[in-house]
């Protein structure tokens, strides 16, 4: 049976975290499970840039704006309300519509893709800046303030519809976990439906797409919305993780590190950027712990490398070399067949 | 009338600011559809140029207009060698590979200079009085340069045979290749140069902003969108744009303040785009270079 790629595949993967989930509080200590919150939220960022990179083809390289826009909306509402359930959709929603309103502007203006990544990298430096600048006690939204360099504080998630009942670390990890289980498995379900199919072929051949009487700009902007959606919520999970959001989340190491994380895991596969955001956010969590390497200089050298040598990222590096020693066997196996059968033929 | 002749001042600098440190990255993607994301630390790098050479005693004019483009514009030929020519033609490979490059340079540049301000120098000249407001010399002497330099690109890209060469590359780099031009040189050339005009802006950027590892993020996000909005004529567009955005800039943050500058800025430049998707010059001034 074919797994990789498929939505079978998906299922047995989501089948793999549910039960990592289970058995993380036996294996970890309690500050990494804490840390794990964080980092989910990091590697949900990471999977919607997959959706809209990898399955879109559409190069957003400020998929960090929308990240910090689900962050910042959540902390400001789930202030005003009292209540993190309401404010969770809240924050999807803003970052959602966020997209679809530069998105209109970009894909119907018939943007070309280069274009568009930079386009998205300044407006997520522009909020940077903007964001930096809001410290006065007239910046506020109700009765959240922005605080400027040093952010505003994001509430704990509580239990639906009782906002007194925080919940635990151990179960914010639980909840973070449940959430990105699901929105894998709905992207991985999206890539199969007919919208994602077009999507998929969009990125292979716009013209093509669009003369078989696809309007490529709705199907784009459709993507790069819900994209912006999930990674909003990816925001909240980081901010909830964190306890406070600032305008780091806006900062260009924030987005350079969405993308570092999808090229080294492989941008056509939905898991390979989760695992590569796990994996590269403790590697630099320790390289920061000591002093000889800094953070960044490591990031350059493996975005660098990356690029010119594995441009494909890890994960489908590695299953098309399984690919390739299955159909070698097979061929082995037909060969010897061949010469069985010649071998009778003549004997 | 002095507030108005302030004010115009005030946008005038905001206009030559905009164009310096956007006029590196137009010159590379111009001629080479090259965006180069590692453009803000080349500013960096000129910043640091010139206060390394400070401190070490060499005249702050000599580090500023010699020193900080020579050492940039070496560091961009290195640049070009090791890593852009393998990557011509695939974009999005040399997008992602500059940034890591940018990253690179700000890791190299703490882990040397440490994460904070190095040595600030006071920007020189004085100031100049207009009726009751002053301003700064200094800021008067950078509108003075960017005129000299963008008549100087364009003397160099009309006038010189590498001018030539180049413009001939930059039309159709086949045929170019047919006729017995080495493209590969131009570009080299072309993107030192490009490196160079960049260290040079830091430097003489770095007495008013002052230089930290990551200050490149500060110009980065609005050379790129000038760059874009101008299009691909190198001269035409960064003038262009930059007299468009740095105006809208400069009143929207005369009238509410510099936090909303910087975002009417980018509106008009994504409306812009909206409406010229290939920039101003894609539409206006297509002759020009």
């Amino acid at each position: 049976m074919r797994l990789y790629g498929t939505f079978n595949g998906t299922l047995v993967v989501a089948g793999l975290a549910i039960i990592f989930t289970l058995l993380a509080p036996s294996i970890f200590q309690f500050f990494t499970i804490i840390t794990l919150t964080q980092v989910i939220g990091l590697s949900i960022l990471a999977l919607s840039l997959a959706l809209v990179w990898g399955f879109g083809g559409i190069l957003c390289f400020g998929q960090s704006a929308f990240f910090g826009i689900g962050a910042y909306a959540y902390s400001v509402a789930a202030l005003n309300i009292g209540g993190s359930t309401g404010a969770v959709f809240i924050a999807i929603l803003a970052a959602a519509i966020f997209a679809a309103i530069l998105g209109y502007f970009v894909f119907y203006g018939k943007v070309s893709d280069v274009y568009l990544a930079v386009i998205t990298l300044t407006v997520s430096l522009i909020l940077y800046s903007l964001m930096r600048r809001t410290s006065g006690p007239e910046y506020k939204i109700g009765k959240a303030l922005l605080g400027g360099f040093n952010g505003t504080g994001s509430p704990p998630l509580n239990v639906p519809g009782d906002g007194s009942a925080m919940l635990f670390p151990m179960q914010t990890f639980y909840v973070s976990m449940a959430i990105l289980i699901i929105a894998y498995v709905f992207t991985g379900w999206l890539v199969t439906t007919k919208f994602g199919r077009v999507c998929v072929s969009i990125r292979e051949n716009e013209v093509r797409t669009e003369l078989l009487g696809y309007d490529t700009r709705l199907y784009k902007l459709g993507l790069f919305s819900i994209s912006a959606g999930i990674a909003g919520l990816g925001g909240v999970l980081f901010c909830v993780g964190v306890t406070r959001v600032t305008p780091d989340v806006f900062s260009l190491g924030q987005s350079a590190l969405a993308i570092i994380w999808v090229i080294v895991g492989g941008r056509m596969t939905l898991i390979g950027p989760i695992l590569a955001t796990f994996v590269l956010y403790f590697l630099t969590s320790s390289l920061g712990s000591q002093q000889i390497f800094n953070a960044n200089l490591v990031l350059g050298i493996i975005l660098v490398v990356f690029v010119l040598i594995v441009p494909n990222g890890v994960v489908p590096t590695i299953m098309s070399w399984f690919e390739r020693r299955r159909t070698k066997r097979y061929e082995r196996q037909k060969e010897r067949r061949m010469k069985l059968r010649k071998h009778r033929a003549t004997g | 009338m002095d507030l108005f002749f302030s004010l115009a001042l005030q946008i005038l600098y905001g206009i030559a600011n905009l164009a310096l440190i956007s006029l590196g990255l137009a010159i590379v993607f111009g001629m080479m559809r090259v965006i180069n994301l590692a453009h803000g630390e080349f500013l960096m790098l000129g910043g640091y140029t010139v206060v390394v050479a400070t401190n070490n005693g060499v005249n702050l004019w000599f580090a500023m207009l010699i020193l900080a483009p020579l050492v940039v514009g070496l560091i961009g030929l290195i640049v070009e060698r090791c890593l852009i020519q393998w990557l011509y033609g695939r974009m999005i490979d040399t997008l992602l590979a500059t940034w890591g490059l940018s990253l690179l340079f700000i890791g190299i540049i703490t882990s040397i200079f440490g994460a904070s301000t190095s040595t600030v120098i006071s920007p020189p000249l004085g100031t100049v009085t207009i009726g009751e407001y002053t301003s700064s010399g200094y800021e008067l002497f950078l509108i003075f340069v960017v005129i000299v330099l963008l008549i100087l690109v364009y003397l160099t890209l009309k006038f010189t045979s590498l001018g030539l060469v180049a413009r001939a590359t930059m039309q159709n780099s086949d045929m170019s290749a047919c006729l017995g031009i080495s493209t590969s040189k131009i570009y080299m050339v072309t993107f030192s140069l490009g490196a160079a005009v960049s260290g040079l802006a830091g430097g003489l950027l770095a007495p008013i902003t002052g230089v930290l590892p990551n200050i490149g993020v500060i110009y980065i996000a609005k050379a790129f969108i000038t760059v874009i909005s101008g299009g691909s004529a190198i001269l035409a567009g960064t003038t262009s744009a930059s007299v468009l955005l740095g105006g809208v800039n400069g009143i929207m943050s005369y009238i509410t303040g510099p936090t909303f500058g910087e975002v009417a800025l980018l509106f008009t430049a994504i409306i812009l785009l909206r409406l010229m998707p290939t920039g101003i010059t894609g539409r206006f001034f297509r002759k020009s270079q």
